[in-house]
């Protein structure tokens, strides 16, 4: 019955000056502009952002969450990245 | 902006400061939680470790077929909800006795047009089509609550919608912000929020007519006789007859029996009647003092089965309206589709 066939947009909104933008969730419209639009009177009716980022859902490349150990595996055995890892002798200061 | 009425405080609502504290509180814990990710893998036993944790499974996690179709069911069954349930109110926009009461409405219907949408985007998420959904609504292939197929007879209906209808929804609701599904939890987190207005604008309706003229104050509680029966079957048949039941629980998609959200509902509302200086139409109804809750008189569960079964007051009108207004705005589709081919073929060239 329904033939009309609108793409995906994930929405990003930024809640205020300072913060980044992230996910609020999705909504279709058939191009960018009214994406936009659909977006702000959707996800900000009570002034939950001062900007919006739409992407097309198309347009996202995710991580796989059956490869998540074997691929973000290789930052867990690298403990030296952490400040906490090194020792600081006594009374050293600014460091 | 019109008039003073807008500055005037709200009655106190007993119980309404405890249901957003819950929200509050399923927010933070969902942040908690997803501080404390685990590593396993795919399959079962990861699955249910994840929820057991009180984790929330992603969209692109393995889960069993029957949890996603389950959910697909229950999700879409609330956004159909949702959209159907802008029809009753809508229907007294354009007689809203003053300029502040349709602003109000207005918003509060467009906010119900918001709720299906955040629901429609979660379920997405699932693996199925919204136009698809769309389409199942329509052909009656899927349900949507039956509390919305009672007409709205007068202004006080309004009122009785958002005290008891919306008021039984947020406490069915409420849970779900701990749903184990992370786009449904964090969907209901954001609905809750919102509905919570929704209950306090129908408080206010009915507490002003109450408090109004004879006529005003029959007219509160000739809605609130109407509606009190068919809001105590919104949480669905008595425990015994639910099916779906059990393994929603394991699942954390369901966490508390329908009986037991329906008898805290009944506690909560049985202090604002009082307050509003109205009746419930319940003879049973006392306090239990071994119990420490209410008896009650429980909601005529054929007639429940009855309107499920599409012979309600409004189930034809209702699907009628929501397809003439779909078939309706098939050319307002059709027109922004073909603009937007037109723009990426200029672009293009
Ligand atoms: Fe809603
Ligand atoms: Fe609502």
């Amino acid at each position: 019955m329904s033939k009309t066939d609108w793409p995906l947009w994930e929405v990003f909104i930024r809640p205020r000056r300072g913060l980044a933008h992230t996910h609020a969730g999705s909504l279709h419209a058939p191009d960018a502009e009214m994406a936009l639009r659909n977006a702000r009177d959707l996800y900000t009716r009570r002034q939950e952002g001062v900007s919006i980022w739409v992407v097309p859902a198309a347009g996202i490349t995710a991580s796989s969450p059956d490869e998540k150990d074997s691929f973000f595996e290789p930052a867990a055995d690298k403990v030296y990245r952490h400040p906490t890892f090194y020792d600081v002798p006594e009374g050293v200061a600014h460091l | 902006m019109y008039g003073n009425d807008f500055t005037t405080e709200p009655p106190e609502q007993p119980g309404a400061r405890s249901l957003l504290d819950q929200v509050a509180d399923a927010e933070r814990d969902l942040q908690d939680a997803a501080r404390s990710d685990r590593a396993g893998q795919a399959g079962d036993d990861y699955f249910m470790s994840v929820i057991n944790a009180d984790q929330k499974i992603e969209p692109r996690d393995w889960m069993p077929d029957k949890y996603r179709k389950n959910l697909i069911r229950q999700i879409a069954q609330h956004a159909h909800s949702e959209i159907i349930g802008m029809q009753p109110e809508g229907n007294w926009i354009s007689r809203a006795p003053s300029l502040k009461r349709k602003a109000i409405l207005l918003a509060k219907v467009q906010d119900e047009a918001g709720h299906g949408l955040y629901l429609y985007a979660a379920a997405e998420t699932l693996g199925i089509d919204r136009a698809e959904l769309s389409d199942m609504l329509i052909d009656g292939r899927q349900k949507y609550s039956s509390i919305f197929n009672y007409p709205t007879l007068t202004w006080a209906d309004v009122g009785a919608i958002g005290w008891l209808v919306d008021g039984a929804a947020i406490v069915n609701q409420v849970p779900l912000c701990r749903a184990s599904y992370g786009p449904y939890a964090r969907a209901m987190i954001r609905v809750c929020k919102e509905e919570s207005f929704h209950q306090r604008q129908g408080y206010e309706i009915l507490y002003t007519l109450a408090h109004g003229t004879p006529e005003q104050k029959a007219m509160a509680q000739d809605a609130v006789d109407r509606w009190w029966y068919p809001s105590l079957a919104m949480f669905g048949p008595p425990d015994g007859d639910s099916t779906h039941s059990e393994q929603s629980m394991l699942w954390k998609i369901k966490r508390f029996s329908n009986d037991e959200l329906r008898q805290r509902f009944v506690d909560m509302c049985v202090g604002q009647a009082e307050i509003l200086g109205l009746d419930l139409p319940d003879p049973g109804l006392r306090w239990n003092e071994e119990k420490q809750q209410h008896d009650y008189t429980q909601p005529d569960y054929d007639e429940l089965f009855r309107v499920i079964k599409g012979n309600g007051p409004c189930n034809r009108d209702r699907i009628a309206h929501r397809r003439a207004a779909h078939e309706g705005g098939q050319w307002v589709r059709d027109a922004a589709e073909a603009y937007a081919k037109k723009k990426t073929g200029v672009a293009a060239a």
